[in-house]
C-alpha cells in the first residue's frame, strides 16, 4: 500500500505544525497586527505612539499575571476591578495620614492581598465556587471602598506618588512599564520554574491526581488568590498614581480585560494550561486593539465588539488547533 | 428483491459479516484489511492487545467511524449506519466500558430515553405507561429493582445491566459488550454471565470484549485475534489454548504470563494493628522488604479502602500503622510520601495522571520537593532523571514532552509506576496495576513487580484478577465484607493446596 505524502507546511509535517502553530501561532497574530497597523497608519510606529501603548497595557497586564494563576489552577477572579478601587482609597487614606508613598503603596498591596487571601480561603476550605465567591466580595470590596473614603474621590496628600504613574527612566521608559517587565519575570519564573507553579499546574490539570501525589491543594489555590489581590494592588497603585488621584469608582469591568488577555493567549477555562509568555502577547494584543482602533479614528464602541469577537476566535482557534491531534 | 435471495438471506450464517475493512487516521493504519465474522447466536469473543484495532471495528460498526474500504453485512444485508442511533434502529447496540448513565433520570426513563410514551394525542409523557413497561422487563430477566429508583442509586453493576435491558428492549439482535467485567466483582460477574446466557437464548448475538482469558474460556463460544490493526485468525475456542491466544495477541510466545522471581524476604517494613474506617475494620497484617502481599476479594470487600485509608486519602477511625519498628500517622497523602509510601491508585484517570500535562511533569509531581535547588527546580536534571526511569520501564513515547494522554494504556501505567519509582519507596501500594492494561505491557509491569521486590522494597497488590494474585503473591490476605478471612501462602499455592476455588470460596466467607 502506498502511503499517501503528507501534507507539509513551511517544511513541516502537519503534526509538527500545528504543535507549532498552538505554542507560537498567537504571537504571529501579534506581530501580523503591529505589521499592518504600522502600514495603515504612520502614527503607529513612532516612540511617543509604543510607548503609549505599552504604559496602558501596564496596568492590565498586572492584573492579567496575576489571573492567569487563578485560572489555571481552574479558579476566576471577579474581583480585582473592586481591588483597584479599594487600593486607591486606601493610598489616598495613608497618604492622608503619613504622607509617606512607600507605606501607602505597601498598604494597598497588603490589603488587597488580604482580601486574596479571604477570596481563596472561601474558595478552598470553603468549597464554594470561585465565581459565586468573587462575584460577592467584589460587591463587598468595592462597597468598602466607597465606605472608607464617603464617596467621594480626593487629591493625594503627596505630590510625588503620582511620579510612579508619569516617571521615567533615561526620559524614555515609563515606570508602569518597568513594573509590568517585573511582575512578568517573577511570574514566569514562580509558574514555569517552581515547585509551586508545578502544583498550580497539577491542581488546574486533575485536582484528585494532585492531592494523591502530596500536594497541598488548598493551599495552593488560596496562593492563586493571593497572587490575583497583591498584583490587582500593584494595579490599583499604577492607576491611583496615573490619575493623581484616590477614586473609589474606578476599575469597572477590568476584570474582563484581564481574563481575555489569559485566555487570548491560550489559557485553558478547565485549568492547567496556560504559559506566561503567551498571557504577555495576549496583553499586548488587546492593547494594539485599543490603540490601532484608535489611531484609525474607529469609536471605542466598535473596540468592545471587536475584543469580543477576538475572545471567542482565540478559543475556536484552540479548539481547531487541539482537534487535530 | 428477490423474495428467494431474501429468504436465503435470513438464514444466512452469520449474522455480522465485515469484509475486508481497512481504516487510515492520518498516516497511521488502524485496521489493514480485517474480517470479523460472527455466527448468529453465538457468543463471539474478539481479542487483541490495546491498540490491536478492536475498538476501531466497534466504532466502525455503530457508525461512529466510516470505514476506508471493506463492506459490512448485517443478516446478510449490507449494512451503513452514520451514528450509534441509526445502530440501535438497525438492530446493534454496544455496552461501553465505561458507562454514562443520567444520574437523575429513573431506570425507567433511563431504559425508554428518547423512546418515551406520550399521552395520546398529547405531547406530555406517560410516566405510568413508561414504568409499567419498565418493570415488565426488569421482571422478565429476573432484576429485582424498582423502575421508579435513580440512576445515581445503581452501583455500577445494576446500571450495566439496565444498559443490557435498554439494548434488549430496543429489539438489539447483536449487543458488543466492551470489557463488561472490569469493574465488577466476582458475584456481579456471575449475574452478568446468566444475563448472557439468557440472552443468547432469545437468539441474541454477543460480541464480547475482554482481556480476561479465563471469563472468555466460560462465557463465549468463538473467538477472532487481531494484532496491530490486522486479523490473525479465529475459530472455536474449544479447539485452542489459553497459550495459543495469547501467543496469537502478542505474537510471540509468552513463556510465563506471571514472571514472579522468589527473592529473599528481608525485615517487617511496614505493620498495621486493627486498623478500621470506613468498609473495613480491625485489619491487621505486616509486609516484609522483597515480599510481594497480595489481596484478593470481592470488588467493595475493603481492600481498596484500606489501602486508601493507609495512603491518607480516607480517615483511619481505629488502630496503629508502623513503618520500620516506628509507630506512623497519616492524615493525608503528603504525609504518607513523606514516610516512603507510595500508591498507585485503581482509578488512573482521575487519581493518576494529570493528562494534559507532560510525562515529565506527572513523574515528577510527588518528587518536588528533592528537586528543587534553591527557589528553582532544577530541570536540566529533572529532565534526565525522569527520562531514566521511563526508558528503566520501558514506556514507549514519542517525548518525555509529550502529553500523558497521548500515551496507551498501559504505558500511562508505567508513567503512574515511574512517578512513584522515583521516589524510592519504601512500601509501594499497588491498587489493581494492570486494569486496562494490554497483556505485553501486563506481564512487562509484572517482571517489574518481581525486580522492585528483589531490590528490597515491599510491595502491596490488590488485584481482582485470581490468576493474577495467585501469580504475583508471596502471601495472599482474603477480605471478606471488611474484614480479613484467611491467609494464603506461596507455598499451599504451588503444593496445589489453594486454588481459586478456595480462595473464592474464603472470599465469599467461607470460614
Amino acid at each position: 500500500m502506498t502511503d499517501k505524502k503528507e501534507k507539509r507546511i513551511f517544511g513541516m509535517d502537519q503534526h509538527d505544525f500545528s504543535l507549532f502553530m498552538k505554542r507560537y501561532g498567537i504571537g504571529f497574530i501579534m506581530v501580523g497586527m503591529f505589521v499592518i497597523l504600522s502600514i495603515a497608519s504612520p502614527k503607529f510606529f513612532t516612540m511617543s505612539n509604543v510607548t503609549n501603548v505599552l504604559s496602558t497595557v501596564a496596568l492590565n497586564g498586572v492584573l492579567a499575571m496575576g489571573m492567569v494563576f487563578v485560572i489555571t489552577a481552574e479558579g476566576i477572579d471577579l474581583s480585582i476591578g473592586a481591588m483597584l478601587a479599594l487600593a486607591s482609597t486606601t493610598i489616598g487614606i495613608v497618604l492622608q495620614a503619613t504622607g509617606n508613598n512607600i507605606l501607602a503603596a505597601i498598604a494597598a498591596v497588603v490589603v488587597c492581598g488580604i482580601f486574596g487571601f479571604i477570596n481563596g480561603v472561601l474558595v478552598a476550605k470553603g468549597n464554594m465556587f470561585p465565581f459565586v465567591v468573587t462575584l460577592a466580595s467584589q460587591l463587598v470590596i468595592r462597597g468598602l471602598g466607597y465606605v472608607l473614603s464617603g464617596g467621594y474621590s480626593f487629591a493625594l496628600a503627596n505630590p510625588h506618588f503620582t511620579e510612579i504613574g508619569l516617571g521615567k527612566v533615561f526620559d524614555a521608559i515609563p515606570y508602569p512599564i518597568l513594573i509590568l517587565i517585573g511582575i512578568t519575570i517573577v511570574s514566569y519564573f514562580l509558574l514555569h520554574w517552581t515547585k509551586f507553579g508545578r502544583y498550580v499546574y497539577a491542581v488546574g490539570g486533575n485536582i484528585n491526581a494532585a492531592m494523591a501525589s502530596g500536594v497541598n491543594v488548598p493551599k495552593t489555590r488560596i496562593w492563586t488568590f493571593v497572587i490575583s489581590g497583591i498584583y490587582a494592588g500593584i494595579a490599583g497603585i499604577i492607576m491611583t498614581a496615573r490619575i493623581n488621584a484616590a477614586q473609589p469608582n474606578i476599575g469597572v469591568g477590568y476584570e474582563t480585560d484581564a481574563i481575555a488577555a489569559c485566555v487570548i493567549g491560550g489559557t485553558s477555562f478547565s485549568g492547567g494550561i496556560s504559559t506566561i509568555p503567551g498571557t504577555l502577547v495576549g496583553i499586548i494584543i488587546i492593547g494594539l486593539i485599543y490603540n490601532g482602533m484608535n489611531l484609525l479614528g474607529i469609536s471605542s464602541y466598535w473596540q468592545t465588539i471587536f475584543k469580543g469577537l477576538l475572545i471567542i476566535g482565540a478559543v475556536m482557534m484552540d479548539n481547531a488547533i487541539n482537534k487535530k491531534r | 428483491m428477490n423474495e428467494d435471495i431474501r429468504n436465503a438471506n435470513k438464514d444466512y450464517e452469520y449474522i455480522l459479516d465485515c469484509q475486508n475493512i481497512s481504516k487510515s487516521f492520518g498516516g497511521t493504519h488502524a485496521l489493514k484489511n480485517v474480517q470479523l465474522r460472527v455466527k448468529k447466536g453465538q457468543v463471539h469473543a474478539l481479542l487483541g492487545e490495546n491498540g490491536a484495532g478492536k475498538s476501531t471495528l466497534m466504532k466502525i460498526i455503530i457508525g461512529l467511524y466510516k470505514q476506508d474500504e471493506g463492506n459490512v453485512l448485517f443478516e446478510g444485508e449490507p449494512y451503513n449506519v452514520s451514528g450509534p442511533a441509526e445502530a440501535i434502529k438497525a438492530g446493534i447496540s454496544m455496552i461501553h466500558q465505561e458507562l454514562n448513565p443520567e444520574p437523575h433520570l429513573s431506570i425507567a426513563e433511563s431504559i425508554f430515553l428518547k423512546r418515551e410514551d406520550t399521552i395520546k394525542n398529547t405531547p406530555f409523557l406517560n410516566k405510568k405507561l413508561t414504568n409499567q413497561r419498565a418493570a415488565e422487563i426488569l421482571d422478565k430477566f429476573n432484576i429485582k429493582l424498582n423502575p421508579k429508583m435513580l440512576m445515581e442509586n445503581l452501583t455500577l453493576a445494576q446500571m450495566q445491566m439496565i444498559e443490557i435491558l435498554k439494548a434488549v428492549s430496543c429489539n438489539a439482535r447483536l449487543v458488543i459488550m466492551d470489557e463488561p467485567t472490569s469493574s465488577l466483582d466476582s458475584e456481579e460477574t456471575e449475574r452478568l454471565f446468566q444475563t448472557i446466557r439468557e440472552l443468547q437464548a432469545q437468539g441474541v448475538t454477543i460480541i464480547y470484549i475482554s482481556h480476561r482469558m479465563e471469563e472468555i474460556y466460560q462465557i463465549c463460544d468463538s473467538y477472532s485475534v487481531f494484532r496491530d490493526g490486522t486479523f490473525i485468525g479465529s475459530g472455536d475456542l474449544k479447539d485452542v489454548t489459553t497459550g495459543q491466544l495469547i501467543s496469537m495477541m502478542v505474537g510471540r510466545e509468552v513463556k510465563n504470563v506471571f514472571p514472579k522471581v522468589d527473592c529473599k524476604i528481608g525485615d517487617v517494613v511496614f505493620k498495621v494493628e486493627g486498623l478500621t474506617g470506613k468498609g473495613f475494620r480491625d485489619i491487621s497484617f505486616e509486609v516484609h522488604a522483597g515480599e510481594i502481599l497480595g489481596l484478593s476479594g470481592l470488588v467493595g470487600s475493603g481492600r481498596s479502602e484500606t489501602m486508601r485509608a493507609i495512603f491518607g486519602l480516607d480517615p483511619i477511625t481505629g488502630g496503629k500503622m508502623y513503618l520500620d519498628g516506628k509507630e506512623i500517622k497519616i492524615k493525608n497523602p503528603s504525609e504518607a510520601i513523606k514516610n516512603g509510601i507510595a500508591m498507585v491508585n485503581e482509578d488512573r484517570k482521575n487519581f493518576g495522571l494529570c493528562l494534559f500535562r507532560s510525562i515529565r511533569e506527572n513523574i515528577s509531581l510527588p518528587n518536588l520537593p528533592k528537586k528543587q535547588k534553591g527557589l528553582f527546580i532544577n530541570q536540566k536534571r529533572e529532565k534526565v532523571e525522569c527520562r531514566q526511569i521511563a526508558d528503566v520501564l520501558r514506556t514507549k513515547m514519542a517525548s518525555i514532552e509529550s502529553e500523558a494522554y497521548s500515551l496507551s494504556g498501559g504505558n500511562q501505567q508505567k508513567v503512574v509506576l515511574a512517578k512513584w519509582l522515583q521516589g524510592s519507596p519504601k512500601l509501594l501500594i499497588l491498587d489493581e496495576p494492570t486494569r486496562g492494561v494490554d497483556v505485553g505491557a501486563k506481564s512487562e509491569i509484572h517482571s517489574l513487580m518481581s525486580k522492585f521486590a528483589s531490590e528490597g522494597m515491599a510491595i502491596i497488590m490488590v488485584s481482582s484478577e485470581l490468576p493474577e494474585v495467585m501469580g504475583m503473591s508471596d502471601r495472599i490476605l482474603i477480605y471478606h465484607e471488611g474484614t480479613l478471612n484467611g491467609e494464603i501462602s506461596r507455598k499451599d499455592i504451588l503444593s496445589g493446596k489453594a486454588d481459586q476455588q478456595y480462595i473464592l470460596a474464603k472470599e465469599f466467607g467461607e470460614k
